[in-house]
């Protein structure tokens, strides 16, 4: 059950540029993705125009598990972040396959916080009705 | 080096007073920063036919030429990378008089990134001026937007890995202080702190980074004159001979948002900078008489510390709290008071301090200085005499 949060209705929306345009619009629809290379199958974030490793332009979207587990996190509370009315849990995640994102914890007392936390993806929304993936603690298996 | 006068040398560094509202242009703080090294070195605004800034600096060289009556440029240059590229101008200066693109550059950065616009705050465009080498649009939509949010991301796993305290970050942001409270030229001149101030200061990134933490925002104009050692000959002060500069950057690793390789514990650009600088200059960092490291956050210098070859991974905080990098220590550090005592002109007010250092010249000397280690990340610098 894929859970959405309005918990920021200022959030900034995402950026869309030309190679990274996929995985916002795969957000929009509930997908938590990264690019795929076409010639070799390496998963790469941030996107790229080309694969680093096989040099190949073939590439699309990869269903990720959306499990993982938390590698660094911090709350910037001075200056306030723009987009926030309270200051948010920010992560870096590093999922079951291996790829880093940056993104935000709900759900958790910034007390209970700490490096090595089992996550799962969640979704939140932005100002302009786009969503993107976020994180929550991960139910007990 | 095969030819001892082509060898790359500083020969000038000036500055403009550093504050909070310079009041005037930052054209003009360019201007007047290079006048003053001009003036230092011996050297006229016509002498000039090679200049590099930062791709975020908003002067260029045509306003030098305008402003100066520089004649002819040969060669021109910017280095990306913000602050991470303020010693890279030296890498770059060295090689650019020594195969003869120019005869003597001048680098500069003039900003008022106090009175005109705030660097520390939240930051929305994708890439505000950080070019590709941070890729901000994975992180503004999640609220990290300022450089202290993005280094507390990168730096946390060091921190918690090794279990530094804030108060073993304190100890850094007081030798800093300590440092600047006797350099006339700091903003924070005469303005030393304890240990429990810096413990009581505001929260800016929980669970790590308090104000006292983070260097300033600072108005102000710092040039250095960058010639060959056959030239340098004639002029008026002792050359600061470049022995090595070096730079390193490797695949997947961005600046500020570094966050995608590696162990995220270890500096793996500086690590590589530190191999390379060694072998050019023939003496390691450790082996210099004055560190001079970037300080834009307290927790960049304990991994820059260790990455450079200081002490073991993980030391870095008793190598300061043992008192190494005091004043009379084996490497004392920025004596000037660095970015968080004296001012925040992106790097380079490290550079001309190092440069005094080894002239002998410094507010807080040190006691027979020969050799100077400068770095900035991912590139580092020797000078000797």
């Amino acid at each position: 059950m894929t859970r959405i949060s309005s918990a920021n209705p200022h959030r900034p929306d995402p950026v869309l540029t030309i190679d990274t345009a996929f995985f916002w619009a795969a957000a929009d629809e509930g997908r938590f993705v990264a690019q795929q290379c076409g010639g070799c199958d390496t998963l790469w974030h941030p996107p790229r125009p080309v694969c680093p490793k096989c040099l190949s332009k073939e590439k699309h979207a990869h269903d990720l598990s959306g499990r993982g587990t938390v590698m660094s996190w911090i709350m910037p509370v001075h200056p306030p972040a723009h987009g926030f009315d309270a200051p948010p849990i920010v992560v870096l995640v590093e999922t079951e396959e291996g790829l880093r994102f940056v993104s935000n914890i709900e759900g958790i007392d910034p007390r209970a916080m700490k490096n090595g936390l089992k996550v799962e993806v969640a979704f939140a929304r932005t100002k302009g009705g786009h969503q993107v993936p976020i994180f929550v603690p991960a139910e007990e298996a | 080096m095969p030819n001892p006068g082509n060898e790359a040398c500083i020969v000038g560094i000036g500055q403009t007073e550093f504050s909070r509202a310079s009041g005037r242009s930052e054209q003009q703080l360019c201007a007047e920063a290079i006048l003053a090294a001009c003036e230092d070195a011996g050297l006229s605004p016509k002498d000039i036919d090679g200049a590099m800034t930062f791709d975020l600096d908003n002067s260029d060289e045509v306003d030098l030429m305008r402003n100066l009556g520089t004649p002819e440029m040969r060669y021109s240059m910017r280095t990306p990378q913000g602050g991470a590229g303020s010693v890279t101008t030296l890498v770059h200066a060295k090689k650019a008089v020594e195969s003869g693109l120019c005869d003597v550059m001048v680098i500069w950065r003039a900003m008022n990134e106090r009175s005109q616009y705030r660097f520390g705050q939240p930051h929305t465009a994708v890439n505000p001026k950080g070019m590709s080498s941070t890729f901000m649009e994975w992180c503004m939509p999640f609220g990290a937007q300022t450089p202290a949010a993005w280094e507390a991301l990168s730096a946390t796993p060091y921190l918690e890995r090794y279990g530094v305290t804030s108060e073993d970050l304190g100890r850094i942001s007081v030798l800093f202080r300590q440092n600047a409270a006797t350099n006339p030229a700091a903003w924070f001149y005469g303005q030393p702190i304890t240990l429990e101030d810096h413990q009581k200061s505001r929260w800016i990134v929980p669970p790590h980074l308090k104000l006292l933490d983070c260097c300033q925002e600072s108005d102000g104009g710092v040039a250095i004159i960058v010639t060959r050692r056959d030239r340098a000959r004639d002029l008026k002060q002792v050359p600061a001979r470049l022995l090595g500069a070096e730079y390193a950057f490797l695949f997947n690793h961005e600046i500020i948002s570094d966050f995608y390789e590696g162990d995220l514990a270890e500096l793996a650009n500086s690590v590589r900078v530190k191999e390379r600088l060694t072998a050019a200059a023939g003496v390691s960092p450790a082996e210099t008489n004055v560190a001079m490291i970037y300080d834009n956050f307290t927790p960049q210098v304990l991994r820059q510390l260790e990455a450079f070859g200081y002490c073991k991974p993980g030391e870095g905080k008793h190598y300061v709290a043992d008192g190494h990098m005091n004043l009379d220590g084996k490497s004392p550090l920025s004596p000037n008071g660095g970015l968080i005592g004296e001012a925040y002109i992106h790097g380079m007010n490290n550079i001309t301090e190092g440069v005094r250092q080894l002239r002998g010249t410094a507010a807080n000397q040190v006691k027979n200085v020969e050799t100077v280690f400068m770095c900035s990340g991912v590139a580092g610098a020797i000078i000797g005499r």
